[in-house]
């Protein structure tokens, strides 16, 4: 076991697998030198060479289109997008080319590429630099898309999506990059899975689910929740898709209400999949309709307004309350 | 350009003739070239007479497509009817472990590629998502999304240059293809990466409806240089000259000199596609003079001036074209249909538990039709 912070685990995780398979290249915008604007690739590009951890061009579709080709030919391309915001440009070549050539070349032809993502708010920047576009890519057809929320996952599931034939977008919660925890680096790959939903709290009340940034978030909320005699089981998603519905559906059984969180738009995003989801397979164990506690449906605002966007605490814990037809904001006499 | 009503007009010149690299001329007459006659100076009677049977086959492949898809046999079909040379003469300078990376009306160089003729015709008739394993060929499989292919050929030659080997890739694209932003990034990561990938641009002037003064102000082939990318204008209709232009830049792609850009300029003398009316947008007199200066008839008048183009030959190609025709029709018709599981096939490479949800659940729709009833109680 080894403290590091979230970055460096992500950072440890690069270089394992730049080590153990030498088709692994990184490439992204100040990625080499620099280490990336958060630093996660730090000091690869002196240790693996200019060939293997490129400085590209500052063009995502570009970035995107080579790493296909690269693919092509046998490589495993790791593509980082400086910021969420940015990832737009490439969204063609994601979703057009990316996500479709297994299929569009009856399986002859692998695009088994890591995109690295930073996402999410809580860091007080402009416009472009705190989104959350994970439900674009858990639409898509052929993309698998996780996000991790600790270091010890940061640290397995890097090298599990690289491992990865397929292509699979990773998403990194950017406000979390300085936490430190514990990192066991002799853990076995092969062990665990990316696409299994984690229990990180055990509860018997209300099912929460988050993945990413709001994993801590909703720990803390469970916490308060205790204090009151509430008992929270949190879900960590870990897999936006394909989503671990066996693992949702027994906790949700098991409590019979189900919280989503997170800091995308509410209208179409994973919490409306989970939502549906859900009462489709348990609705006879349901005592209350899924409640969703999200950022709302609104361009990402300016950083003084963020800690109204993004779902907090207190905003967690109104949605238990919902859950559980306790007094909640809701019931005022407005109802929505 | 600024037009009397003062509305913004776009569209200018890109078809200046001049600079052309021209070996045969529009009446078959070999024109000497110093820079680029050592280019072709293996190519013999024989050689020719390969390149002629080439574009002779492509066309009538062509031709038979276009009927397959009238006859309700093929869903659409994008002719190339017209560009037999620009494909035939650039495909033919390849080796077999360059890489081609086309749109999807390069069905001349997929023939020269040796894809099989119902590989060719699959994806058209709507059976599969594409028709060959790209591996087999070293070609990818036709690009529907503008331009986006020219990226995929850059990034492949950047894995070549890895791999230190000395093999090339080549992007087919046309000349709407170039207001893309992809075509444009592409050109900028071959240039710094100094990849080893040729920009094949086959300037048909039109792009469906749209006249090529709509994307470019100047030549098309202009603009390379301006990435850093030395760039040549060929008579699109002449395969002498577009495989001795192609054989140049792939030269260069080999001794690590890095991407090239080729603006062969030719014409699409058919429609967009089946489904496109081209009377409703250009004038047929501008179909004349492209015909004029047709791709195989100036080299067939070349043949002839060679003494290499008798009756018996003529007619040897001319029932080899309609042999191939005729198994790429029976191919066509005979062709199995898919079945309704394969929509789930490849989507993943590894199992997706959603993805098989969804299926089974659809396999046990389907077999609801075909077990017996579930009696129900009254």
């Amino acid at each position: 076991m080894s403290t590091m912070t979230f970055g460096g685990a992500i950072n440890s995780g690069l270089r394992r697998a730049m080590e153990s398979d030498p088709k692994v290249i990184l490439m992204g915008e100040d990625i080499g030198k620099l280490g990336g604007v958060f630093r996660i690739t730090d000091g690869l590009q002196k240790d693996f060479g200019t060939h293997r951890v490129m400085d590209t061009p500052l063009a995502e579709s570009g970035i995107m289109g080579t790493a296909v080709g690269l693919a092509y030919r046998g490589y495993r391309p790791v593509v980082e997008i400086q910021f969420d915001g940015f990832i737009y440009p490439a969204f063609d070549q994601i979703v057009s080319q990316v996500a479709r050539l297994h299929y569009r070349t009856l399986g002859r032809v692998s695009m088994p590429l890591t995109i690295r993502v930073p996402f999410g708010g809580g860091i007080g920047s402009p416009e472009h630099h705190s989104e959350s576009p994970e439900a674009y890519f858990a639409h898509t057809p052929g993309l698998r898309v996780v996000t991790v929320s600790n270091p010890q996952d940061a640290f397995i599931m890097i090298q599990q999506a690289i491992a990865c034939d397929d292509p699979v977008v990773f998403f990194e919660p950017k406000r979390r990059y300085h936490v430190k925890d514990e990192v066991d680096e002799g853990a076995d790959l092969a062990s665990s899975s990316m696409e299994q939903a984690r229990v990180v709290r055990v509860g018997g009340d209300v099912t929460v689910v988050a993945y990413g940034p709001l994993v801590p978030t909703v720990c803390q909320a469970a916490d308060a929740a205790a204090d009151e005699g509430i008992s929270l089981e949190v879900v960590d998603l870990r897999s936006l898709a394909p989503i671990d519905f066996p693992t949702l559906e027994d906790s949700v059984r098991k409590t019979g209400r189900l919280v989503i969180t997170h800091e995308a738009a509410e209208s179409g995003g994973l919490g409306a999949e989970i939502a549906a989801s859900i009462t489709d397979r348990c609705f006879f164990n349901l005592e209350h309709a899924p409640v969703r506690v999200t950022g709302f449906d609104v361009p990402y605002p300016p950083s003084k307004l963020e800690s109204h966007h993004l779902p907090d605490l207190d905003r967690i814990l109104d949605g238990v309350d919902r859950a559980l037809g306790r007094p909640n904001s809701r019931d005022q006499g407005f109802h929505s | 350009m600024t037009s009397e009503t003062g509305k913004i007009q776009a569209g200018g010149t890109s078809s200046d003739d001049s600079s052309l690299v021209q070996l045969i001329d529009a009446l078959g007459r070999r024109q000497a070239d110093a820079r680029y006659d050592h280019y072709v100076a293996d190519v013999d009677g024989a050689a020719l007479r390969r390149l002629y049977e080439d574009m002779v086959v492509s066309r009538r492949i062509d031709a038979e497509a276009t009927a397959l898809q009238r006859q309700g046999e093929l869903a659409l079909w994008p002719p190339l009817l017209g560009q037999e040379a620009a494909q035939v003469g650039s495909a033919r300078a390849l080796r077999a472990d360059d890489f081609v990376f086309s749109s999807y009306r390069e069905n001349a160089v997929a023939y020269c590629r040796g894809v099989k003729l119902s590989d060719l015709l699959r994806v058209w008739r709507g059976n599969v998502p594409s028709g060959w394993d790209p591996y087999s060929v070293n070609m990818a499989p036709p690009q529907v999304i503008i331009g986006a292919q020219t990226l995929h050929a850059t990034g492949y030659a950047m894995g070549i240059l890895a791999d230190g080997a000395d093999s090339a890739t080549v992007a087919y694209f046309g000349d709407g293809a170039t207001s893309q932003g992809d075509v444009n990034e592409a050109m900028v990561f071959a240039a710094s990466y100094q990849a080893p990938v040729i920009f094949y641009c086959q300037n048909n002037h039109w792009a469906i409806s749209e006249p090529v003064g709509l994307q470019a102000h100047v030549p098309i082939a202009r603009r390379a240089p301006g990435f850093g990318i030395p760039a040549v204008r060929v008579d699109g209709n002449d395969v002498l000259a577009c495989l001795a232009v192609t054989r140049e830049a792939l030269e260069r792609a080999r001794r690590g000199g890095g991407p090239s850009f080729i603006e062969a300029v030719t014409y699409r003398m058919g429609p967009h596609t089946t489904a496109d009316d081209p009377t409703r947008y250009r004038d047929a007199n501008e179909l004349e003079g492209w015909a004029a200066r047709d791709p195989i008839a100036r080299v067939a008048a070349l043949l002839d001036s060679l003494q290499l183009l008798d009756a018996d030959y003529a007619d040897s190609v001319r029932t080899a074209a309609d042999s191939v025709a005729a198994e790429l029709r029976a191919e066509c018709v005979g062709m199995e249909e898919p079945e309704a599981m394969d929509l789930f096939r490849n989507v993943y490479s590894t199992p997706h538990a959603g993805l098989a949800r969804q299926r089974d659940n659809y396999q046990r729709y389907l077999q609801s039709f075909t077990d017996p009833p579930v009696s129900v109680k009254e």
